[in-house]
C-alpha cells in the first residue's frame, strides 16, 4: 500500500514536476475533494444539535452497532484465517500452492454483489452450505453473521497480502537461532515470527476492518436489512436518500466518512511502522 | 495525454447516447418496483399500436423501483418522460419541483389513473395460519411480509388499509386503530425498501406467513410460483389504490416526446391495454373488460382515502410527516 | 522459497493440519460461490444460458459497463503515473496529504460516493440548478456512472506503481537526462519501461473493480433497463425480475472477467518477479 515513508532527495532537476502534480491535484480535486466537500457542506447546513439527534436516533445508532460488532467479527476472524493463509503460503510448499493464492484475489476481482447473491443462495437454509448448519441451529443469512460472512469473504486479502510480503522477507537466523537453542515451533512462533510481523499484520487487519465498514454491495442481498438487527450503516444512508431525508443520509454519511479518514490515518502509521520490519 | 482521453470519453459518451435516439421516438417510463411484467406486455401493444397511426417507431425505456425513490431520482434529474406510480403523492412531489402542472389529475379521466389495485395477501400453499383478514395479521404467531411504509407506496397502502380497518373495528377510535397497526408493524422480519423485494423475501426467502401486497402481485406471483401453491387471500375491507400516471411536462417537452408520451398514457384506457391490465390482475374501469374477468376480482368492500382519512394531504401531514403516526407506530423503523 | 518448517526431523503434522484448515476454508468461503454461480447460471442448461446472455438487456448491459472500464481505466492510469511521479520524485509541502487523499475511495463506502455525486451534480444539489440552465446532464446517465467509478477506482494504479517508483529511485533517469534525453524520451524509454508491469498489474486491478463496482453506481444510475444498467446492476435487477437464473447467467460474466483479469494479475506477478 502507498504510504509517504522512505523521503526522497528533492531533485527539482527531473522534468515534468509541474505537469504531474497539476494533474494528481485537479484530478484530485474534481474527483474526491469537491464530491467529498459537496457531502461536508449538506452536513455543515443540518447544524449541531440535528446532526446529533439525527446520529443518535435508536435505529441510527443500532445501524452504526451492527455495522461494526459484524466487522469486529470479520475482522477478527480474517485476522486468524488471513494469518494462517499467508503462513501456508509463505511457509510450506504443497501440491496447489499456486492455486490456493491466486484464490486470495478473487474477492478482490469478483464484484461484491455477485459474491452477495451467491454466499445468500448457498448459506440460506435449503443452500449447498447453509442445509447442514440450520439444523444445528446456525443461521447465517438474514443475521448478522451473515453480515459478518459477507464482509470477511471482501476484506481478507487485505490481511494476507499485507502480511505475506513480510513473512517472506523475515531473516531465518532469528528462528534458526530459537531453534537451536531447543524452543519449541509454538514458542517460535510466538516469541519470535509474530513480534517481527505485528505491525503489518495490524495494519492488514485495519485496513480489512475499514474495509467491511464500507462495504455494501455483498451485504445487502445476506443481511436481510432489517432495522435494528441486520441494517448496516451504509444501506441507512441509501435508506434515507430514497426517503426524500437529504439531512439524514448526509449526516450518516459523515460518520462513516469520519471512520473512514480515522481508519486510513491508522493504517498509514502501522504501514510506516511494518515498513521498519521490511528489508526496503 | 490526459486532454486527448477526456476528448475520447466525451465522444464515447456523446456517441453512446445520441444513437439510439436520433431516427425514431422515445420515451422513459419510470414506474413503480412490481410493474416489470406489466409494462413488458404493454409496451410492445402500444409499439404497434403507435406505429400503426404514425407510421414512427417508438422505442419505450422502462425503470422499476420503490415509488419514492423514483420520485426523488426524477427531482434529482432523472429524464423521466412518462411515471406510471402507484402514489398520487409521488407525483405530487413533482409537481411541487416544478416537473409538471398541479392540476395533472385533470389531464387523464378517472382522475388520471388508468386502473387500480388494493393491498391484499397472499399465503403459503393450504393457509396453515388460517390468515382470512387484517386481524389475523396483528397475531402474535403471524410474521408479515410487505416492505417498509417510508420507501414504498405499496407498503404506505398496507399501512393505511389497516389503519382504516383498525378505525373500523374499534368505532372510529385512532388510539385503537394506532395500537393495531403498531401490532401488525412490529411482527415484520424484514422491511425491503421496495414491493419486488418483499416478493423475493416471502417467495424465495421463504421468510413470513403472509405476503401483503397489491392484489396485482399477489395473483402474478401465485401464478409464476404456481408449484408452491401459494393462495390469494382477499380481506374483508381494502383501500382503493389508485394507480395514477402522468406526463413529466417539464423533461418530455425538452425531448419533443410530448405527443407520444400522452397518447401512451391515454391509451392505457383502451380496451386494448385495459384487457392486458386486468390479464395481469389490476382492476380496471371499463365494464366490458371487468366483466370478462370478473372471477379472477373477489367482491371486496373498498374504502378510499378521501373517505377514511380526508384525502392524501392530510395524509402526508397526519401521518406520513417526520414524527407523525407512522413514526409513532412504526417502532421498529 | 523457505522451507524451514519441512525440517524433516520436526513434525509433519501441524503444517499438515494447518494446510489443511487453510484449504478447507477457502474452499468453503472462496471457491464455493465461484462454483455455486456457473452451476445455478447452467442450471436449465445450455439454451437457457445463451438465451439469458444473448437478450438485449443483458447485451446492453455487458456493452455498458465494457464503455464504463474503457473510459475509466486509461484516465485512471494516467493519473496513476502522474500521481506517483510527484510523489515519488518531488518533495514538496503537502506530500504526505496528498498521499493520504489517493487513498480516501479506498476506505470510503462506494454508496457515500454515490451520494457526495448526488449532492454536487442532482438536480437539486450545488451545481444542479447551473447544470440545468445548461442543460447538462450528469447523473442518471454515463457521466454519472463513470465519474463515481472514477472515484472509486482511483487509487488503484498510483497504489502499484508509487512503491516501485519509489524503491526504484531515480539514477536511471537522471542519466538519460545527462545523456541529452528530453523529458518525454525519458519517460517513454526508461520510466515506463521500469513500471510497465506495475503499471499493466494496477490497471488489471482497476479493471476488476471498475467493471463489478455496484454501491456506488446503483445511486447514480436511475436503473434504466437498457440504458443506464451496469451490468452488476443488471444482476440484481433481473434478481429482482424474480429471474434468478439469469442473474446467475449475467453474474457468471462478471465472474469470468474476474478470473481472467486474476490469471493476467498471476502472469503478472511471474514477470514483475523476474
Amino acid at each position: 500500500m502507498i504510504h509517504a515513508a522512505a523521503p526522497v532527495r528533492a531533485k527539482r532537476v527531473l522534468p515534468g514536476f509541474t505537469l504531474s502534480l497539476g494533474t494528481t491535484l485537479l484530478y484530485l480535486t474534481a474527483i474526491i475533494l469537491i464530491p467529498v466537500l459537496a457531502l461536508i457542506l449538506k452536513g455543515a447546513e443540518i447544524g449541531p444539535a440535528r446532526f446529533w439527534a439525527i446520529v443518535t436516533a435508536p435505529r441510527a445508532l443500532a445501524a452504526f452497532q451492527v455495522t461494526i460488532t459484524a466487522a469486529v467479527i470479520a475482522t477478527a476472524f480474517n485476522a486468524v484465517y488471513g494469518l494462517l493463509m499467508a503462513w501456508v503460503l509463505v511457509r510450506y510448499e504443497f501440491p496447489g500452492k499456486r492455486i490456493l493464492d491466486a484464490l486470495m484475489d478473487i474477492p478482490f476481482a469478483l464484484p461484491t454483489a455477485v459474491a452477495g447473491l451467491s454466499l445468500t443462495a448457498l448459506f440460506s437454509a435449503n443452500g449447498w452450505i447453509g442445509q447442514f448448519l440450520e439444523p444445528q441451529g446456525i443461521s447465517i443469512v438474514y443475521t448478522i453473521w451473515g453480515v459478518a460472512l459477507a464482509m470477511a469473504f471482501t476484506s481478507v486479502p487485505f490481511v494476507v497480502r499485507t502480511v505475506q510480503p513480510v513473512l517472506e522477507d523475515l531473516d531465518p537466523a532469528f528462528e534458526q537461532a530459537a531453534r537451536t537453542l531447543g524452543a519449541s515451533e509454538g514458542a517460535i512462533f510466538a516469541r519470535v515470527v509474530f513480534p517481527q510481523i505485528l505491525p503489518a499484520w495490524l495494519a492488514g487487519c485495519t485496513i480489512a476492518f475499514a474495509r467491511s465498514l464500507g462495504e455494501f454491495g455483498a451485504i445487502v442481498f445476506i443481511a436481510g436489512n432489517l432495522p435494528m438487527k441486520t441494517e448496516i450503516a451504509a444501506l441507512l444512508a441509501f435508506i434515507r436518500l430514497e426517503e426524500f431525508d437529504y439531512q439524514g443520509a448526509s449526516a450518516i454519511a459523515l460518520v462513516l466518512l469520519m471512520f473512514a479518514l480515522i481508519l486510513l490515518v491508522v493504517s498509514n502509521r502501522l504501514q510506516a511502522w511494518a515498513m521498519r520490519f521490511k528489508g526496503i | 495525454m490526459k486532454h486527448g482521453l477526456i476528448k475520447a470519453a466525451v465522444l464515447a459518451a456523446s456517441l453512446g447516447f445520441a444513437a439510439p435516439a436520433s431516427a425514431q421516438d422515445s420515451i422513459l417510463n419510470v414506474s413503480y418496483d412490481i410493474a416489470r411484467e406489466l409494462f413488458e406486455a404493454l409496451n410492445p401493444a402500444f409499439i404497434a399500436q403507435w406505429k400503426a397511426d404514425t407510421g414512427r417507431d417508438l422505442t419505450i425505456d422502462q425503470s422499476h423501483g420503490g415509488s419514492s425513490r423514483q420520485a426523488r431520482a426524477i427531482l434529482e434529474g432523472l429524464q423521466a418522460d412518462v411515471v406510471t406510480f402507484n402514489q398520487e403523492t409521488d407525483i405530487d412531489v413533482l409537481a411541487e419541483g416544478g416537473l409538471l402542472p398541479a392540476g395533472w389529475r385533470d389531464a387523464l379521466p378517472n382522475g388520471a389513473s388508468p386502473y387500480y389495485s388494493l393491498p391484499a395477501f397472499l399465503v403459503r400453499a393450504g393457509n396453515p395460519k388460517n390468515i382470512r383478514d387484517w386481524s389475523d395479521l396483528a397475531r402474535e404467531d403471524v410474521a408479515p411480509i410487505f416492505p417498509n411504509p417510508k420507501t414504498s407506496g405499496n407498503a404506505r397502502y398496507t399501512y393505511l388499509a389497516a389503519y382504516a380497518y383498525g378505525l373500523e373495528q374499534n368505532g372510529g377510535d385512532h388510539a385503537k386503530a394506532q395500537e393495531f397497526v403498531k401490532a401488525i408493524l412490529s411482527s415484520v422480519p424484514v422491511f425491503d425498501t421496495g414491493g419486488r423485494a418483499a416478493t423475493q423475501t416471502f417467495a424465495e426467502r421463504e421468510l413470513g406467513d403472509v405476503l401483503v401486497t397489491f392484489e396485482a402481485e399477489t395473483g402474478g406471483i401465485a401464478r409464476e410460483y404456481a408449484a408452491q401453491g401459494f393462495e390469494r387471500v382477499t380481506p374483508s375491507l381494502s383501500l382503493f389504490a389508485a394507480f395514477p400516471a402522468a406526463v413529466v411536462a417539464e423533461n418530455a417537452d425538452k425531448k419533443g416526446a410530448t405527443e407520444v408520451a400522452t397518447a401512451y398514457l391515454e391509451w392505457l384506457y383502451s380496451p386494448e391495454a385495459q384487457d392486458i391490465l386486468a390479464q395481469n390482475f389490476y382492476r380496471v374501469n371499463d365494464a366490458d373488460i371487468a366483466a370478462k374477468y370478473a372471477a379472477d376480482f373477489p367482491e371486496v368492500r373498498l374504502v378510499t382515502v378521501d373517505e377514511v382519512f380526508g384525502g392524501w394531504d392530510a395524509i402526508r401531514a397526519e401521518h406520513l410527516a417526520d414524527g407523525a403516526i407512522l413514526d409513532q407506530v412504526f417502532v421498529n423503523q | 522459497m523457505q522451507t524451514l518448517a519441512m525440517d524433516p526431523t520436526r513434525n509433519r503434522l501441524m503444517p499438515r493440519l494447518l494446510i489443511g484448515v487453510a484449504a478447507l476454508l477457502t474452499l468453503l468461503i472462496v471457491v464455493a460461490p465461484l462454483v455455486y454461480i456457473f452451476a445455478r447460471a447452467f442450471g436449465e442448461g445450455w439454451k437457457v444460458y445463451a438465451a439469458n446472455l444473448m437478450h438485449p438487456a443483458t447485451v446492453h448491459a455487458i456493452w455498458l459497463t465494457s464503455i464504463v472500464a474503457l473510459i475509466v481505466v486509461p484516465i485512471n492510469v494516467a493519473f496513476g503515473i502522474a500521481a506517483a511521479w510527484a510523489v515519488a520524485r518531488f518533495r514538496f509541502p503537502g506530500r504526505s496529504i496528498l498521499v493520504t487523499a489517493i487513498e480516501i475511495p479506498f476506505s470510503i463506502s462506494p454508496i457515500i460516493a454515490g451520494i457526495c455525486y448526488l449532492l454536487l451534480y442532482g438536480r437539486q444539489g450545488i451545481l444542479g440548478p447551473w447544470m440545468q440552465a445548461n442543460d447538462l446532464q450528469v447523473m442518471f446517465a454515463l457521466p454519472g456512472i463513470v465519474l463515481v467509478t472514477m472515484f472509486v477506482t482511483a487509487p488503484f494504479v498510483a497504489r502499484e506503481v508509487l512503491p516501485l517508483m519509489q524503491a526504484q529511485g531515480s539514477e536511471q533517469e537522471q542519466a538519460a537526462l545527462t545523456l541529452g534525453a528530453s523529458g518525454w524520451q525519458m519517460f517513454a524509454r526508461v520510466t515506463l519501461p521500469n513500471i510497465r508491469w506495475a503499471l499493466l498489474y494496477g490497471a488489471v486491478l482497476c479493471t476488476a473493480r471498475a467493471v463489478g463496482e455496484f454501491g456506488g453506481v446503483s445511486v447514480v444510475s436511475g436503473n434504466i433497463r437498457g440504458q443506464t444498467n451496469t451490468l452488476p446492476l443488471h444482476v440484481e435487477l433481473l434478481f429482482n425480475d424474480l429471474n434468478a437464473t439469469g442473474a446467475f447467467a449475467a453474474a457468471s460474466v462478471l465472474t469470468l472477467l474476474a478470473l481472467v483479469a486474476l490469471v493476467i494479475k498471476a502472469v503478472l506477478e511471474g514477470r514483475r518477479g523476474a
